[in-house]
């Protein structure tokens, strides 16, 4: 301990952060209260900004809190301590019938890391987020005691520690449900969509049909074009004839930070016409692996230095759904006139099963998630001027995606702060805590 | 499906090593002497897919209890294919200088526990005429150093006394396993300052499956540490002697 180091970074790789690093090794061991400095969890980075960063403090690294403590075969239930991956459950749990109930887009992320920011998946618009499928788990606080937490039990500390961005203490494990599955297949349709209004028809046509839905689109596409993009939606397969062979284990890794050139203008328009046009007729229906389905970008790891040195943003909000009126449509003009959006747009439709955690981000409306490259103030107050859109709103930004909403922002995006605020440990904290919850004018 | 005891069970290279064989459905005995930290282990490995799993909790530096840890895996998988050593300390080499008694401590963990050990586990295969012994030294091992020569001193005298078992043992058919890592990211080194040659203890844990799948005498992990001990031991001692390792 007491040595700086900057190799733990988020995946924006912005801001930059160094930290003292102490690592856990098993779940009876003690937090580090006597170094003077806070403390913040750290799982695999998978968050964009500084949620997963306390500079110049302490990291505490769970990935060695990998084991896995039981799995009821019958029931589905499995509890596993909070740094094994998502990667590792599904290596387990598929071939036995079981898949996760809630997935973000990437298995390169720890179960803490999942209930710390209650994450959503394609099915959110049905399911809702993770945390609804926690049935408990122990948190240790600054304390030294650990509290069993569940819907009965510390319920205030269940609610305040899911969505809870690692600041009520560290999740030591975590017991949650998994669903039954048939195969690791889905049954699934890409639908080729015009426009924005297209994408509405289709998001309402497939709510109830379809378990999983998600549109790709092309943020710089303009006027009657706006929102153009392909809807992808399917559901788990049911019996199969006949198996197509799973997708090979091989992952192109991305070696260096890529000169940003690589990422200008251009080159992101040509990616997202050929992102498009990839697909010739308008439907194609196909029985896919969940691995290429859930984790397309999996395939290609540490893409994140595509982004060069400067890393770049996130962007994630959430509107109200409005239909054809839409806020969303005014957000998607601005992205698409600053001509600064990268090809990872995504779309989907939030449902209204409501979210445990206070701090939780998902609710009922229509989410929108991209990213930008770091220019510097061009892209702060291209960002900020979304984030006026949303305000007036009543719409949110994720925090595991951000490293610049304003304090004024977030406030008025999580009016519970302050009542969650009364569960943050009082030895934990992080930079994006330090930050938004700084006073403002 | 393969029948292997496991000692010092809690030690992250071992449970690295040990998830591999969960998933191939292996039965293990697993030692370790934190009765918490091993419970969890096996729980681990249960869920992972090991067909079964028996825990006994015991302190090494316990010579009296080694033939019945041999004697009670033997017992509780009917047989044993494998045995894996992995347990050690890596002490403070300034108070083993100051303290003989503590650097005997040192020579009992890293040395004389697995010699102990070795005896009933040895004499069980050549009985048998099959099996394979894996145990965990180190490249620290190949050469004295001012910095860790107790350590060292330990785990070199660990790799002769497994290069006679070896030759003792190779006509029976039973194979000995001399596992050499460099530094590998464990509780171990936790005080150690983490430079580009640290692994993570999964690397080491396939390498030491692998090492077993081609019954490899001695290996080195990662593979590029042989040649750098290589050059580390050609050095004329007039110049290693003035360096400060
Ligand atoms: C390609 C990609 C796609 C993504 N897709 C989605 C998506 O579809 N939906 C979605 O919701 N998110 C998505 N995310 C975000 C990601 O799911 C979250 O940021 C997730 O929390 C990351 O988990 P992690 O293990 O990497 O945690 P980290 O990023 O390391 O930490 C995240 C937070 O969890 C806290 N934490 C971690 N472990 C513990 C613990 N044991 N106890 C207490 N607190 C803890 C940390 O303090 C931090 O606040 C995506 C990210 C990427 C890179
Ligand atoms: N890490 C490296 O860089 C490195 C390099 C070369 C070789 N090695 C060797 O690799 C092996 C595994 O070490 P590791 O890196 O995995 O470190 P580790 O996680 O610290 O494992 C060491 C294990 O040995 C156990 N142990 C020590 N003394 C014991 C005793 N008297 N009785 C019972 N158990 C005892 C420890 O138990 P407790 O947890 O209960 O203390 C611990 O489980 C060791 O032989 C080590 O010398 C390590």
């Amino acid at each position: 301990m007491n040595q700086y180091s900057a190799s733990y970074e988020c995946w924006g790789r912005f801001p930059k952060a160094s930290h003292i690093i102490h690592r856990m090794r098993w779940i009876t061991d003690t937090i580090p209260v006597d170094t003077g400095q806070k403390i913040l969890p750290y799982g695999l980075g998978r968050s964009y900004g500084d949620s997963c960063l306390n500079d110049g403090a302490v990291l505490l690294i769970t990935t060695a809190l990998n084991r896995f403590i039981a799995l009821d075969n019958t029931s589905g239930i499995l509890r596993c301590e909070a740094g094994v991956t998502l990667a590792e459950i599904l290596s387990v749990v598929v071939a036995r019938g079981w898949f996760l109930p809630v997935t973000p887009g990437t298995k390169f992320v720890t179960v803490g890391g999942a209930v710390a920011n209650d994450v959503h998946g394609k099915n959110h618009h049905g399911d809702g987020t993770f945390g609804r499928y926690v049935k408990n788990f122990a948190l240790l606080r600054s304390d030294g005691i650990r509290y069993l937490c569940s819907p009965t039990q510390n319920q205030d500390l269940f609610q305040a520690t899911i969505g809870g961005l690692g600041l009520t203490g560290l999740i030591l494990w975590v017991e949650f449900q998994l669903i039954p599955i048939h195969n690791p297949f889905l049954d699934a349709e890409t639908v080729q969509c015009k426009n924005l209004s297209q994408f509405f028809e289709l998001s309402q046509e497939s709510e109830e049909k379809y378990q999983y839905t998600v549109a790709w689109i092309d943020c710089l596409a303009r006027g009657r074009s706006l929102g153009r993009g392909i809807f992808i939606r399917g559901n788990h397969a049911h019996h199969l004839e006949k198996r197509p062979p799973p997708p090979s284990d091989s992952q192109i890794i991305i070696p260096v930070e890529a000169p940003s050139f690589l990422l200008n203008r251009f080159s992101i328009r040509a990616f997202n016409f050929l992102y498009y046009h990839k697909q010739r007729s308008p439907r194609v229906s196909q029985i896919v692996h969940l691995d290429p389905f859930f984790y397309p970008l999996d395939a290609i790891g540490k893409w994140n230095r595509l982004y060069g040195r400067r890393g770049f943003f996130q962007y994630q909000c959430v509107v109200p759904y409005e239909g054809q009126s839409s806020p969303i449509r005014r957000i998607l003009e601005t992205i698409s006139q600053s001509g600064m959006g990268s090809f990872l747009a995504v779309l989907k439709v939030f449902g209204d099963k409501p979210s445990p955690g206070i701090l939780s981000f998902p609710k009922k409306g229509i989410t929108l998630a991209l990213d930008f490259p770091n220019q510097g103030r061009d892209t702060l107050e291209l960002l900020e001027r979304l984030d006026q859109i949303v305000r007036a709103n009543n719409g949110a930004v994720y925090p595991a995606k951000d490293a610049r909403m304003s304090a004024a922002s977030f406030q008025t995006y999580f009016p519970r702060w302050q009542e969650f605020a009364k569960y943050v440990d009082p030895h934990f904290s992080s930079s994006f805590w330090r930050r938004v919850i700084a006073p403002h004018a | 499906m393969r029948k292997i005891l496991l000692i010092g069970a809690t030690s992250a290279i071992a449970q690295e090593t040990a998830k591999i064989w969960a998933v191939k459905g292996d039965e293990m005995f697993l030692v370790a002497r934190n009765a918490e930290n091993l419970s969890a282990v096996a729980g681990d490995l249960r869920v992972r897919g090991a067909s079964k799993v028996v825990t006994m909790t015991a302190e090494l530096l316990d010579f009296e209890l080694h033939q019945q840890i041999v004697t009670s895996a033997i017992a509780a998988l009917s047989g044993l294919d494998l045995v894996l050593l992995a347990h050690g300390t890596l002490g403070t080499q300034k108070l083993g200088e100051a303290d003989y008694a503590i650097a005997e401590r040192e020579y009992r963990t890293n040395f004389l526990s697995f010699v102990s050990l070795l005896t009933p586990i040895a004499n069980y295969f050549e009985k048998e005429r099959r099996g394979t012994i894996v145990v965990i030294s180190s490249v620290a091992g190949d050469r004295g150093r001012q910095s860790n020569y107790i350590y060292g001193s330990a785990k070199g005298a660990l790799s002769l006394f497994l290069q006679g078992l070896r030759n003792r043992l190779f006509l029976c058919g039973v194979a000995v396993i001399t596992v050499k890592p460099g530094f590998v990211d464990t509780p171990m080194t936790a005080h150690i300052k983490k430079g580009p040659l640290f692994v993570d203890p999964g690397v080491v844990a396939r390498g030491i499956e692998r090492a077993i799948q081609r019954r490899q005498d001695v290996v080195y992990l990662p593979w590029f540490w042989r040649f750098l001990m290589l050059v580390i031991r050609c050095m004329p001692e007039t110049i290693f002697k003035r360096m400060k390792l």
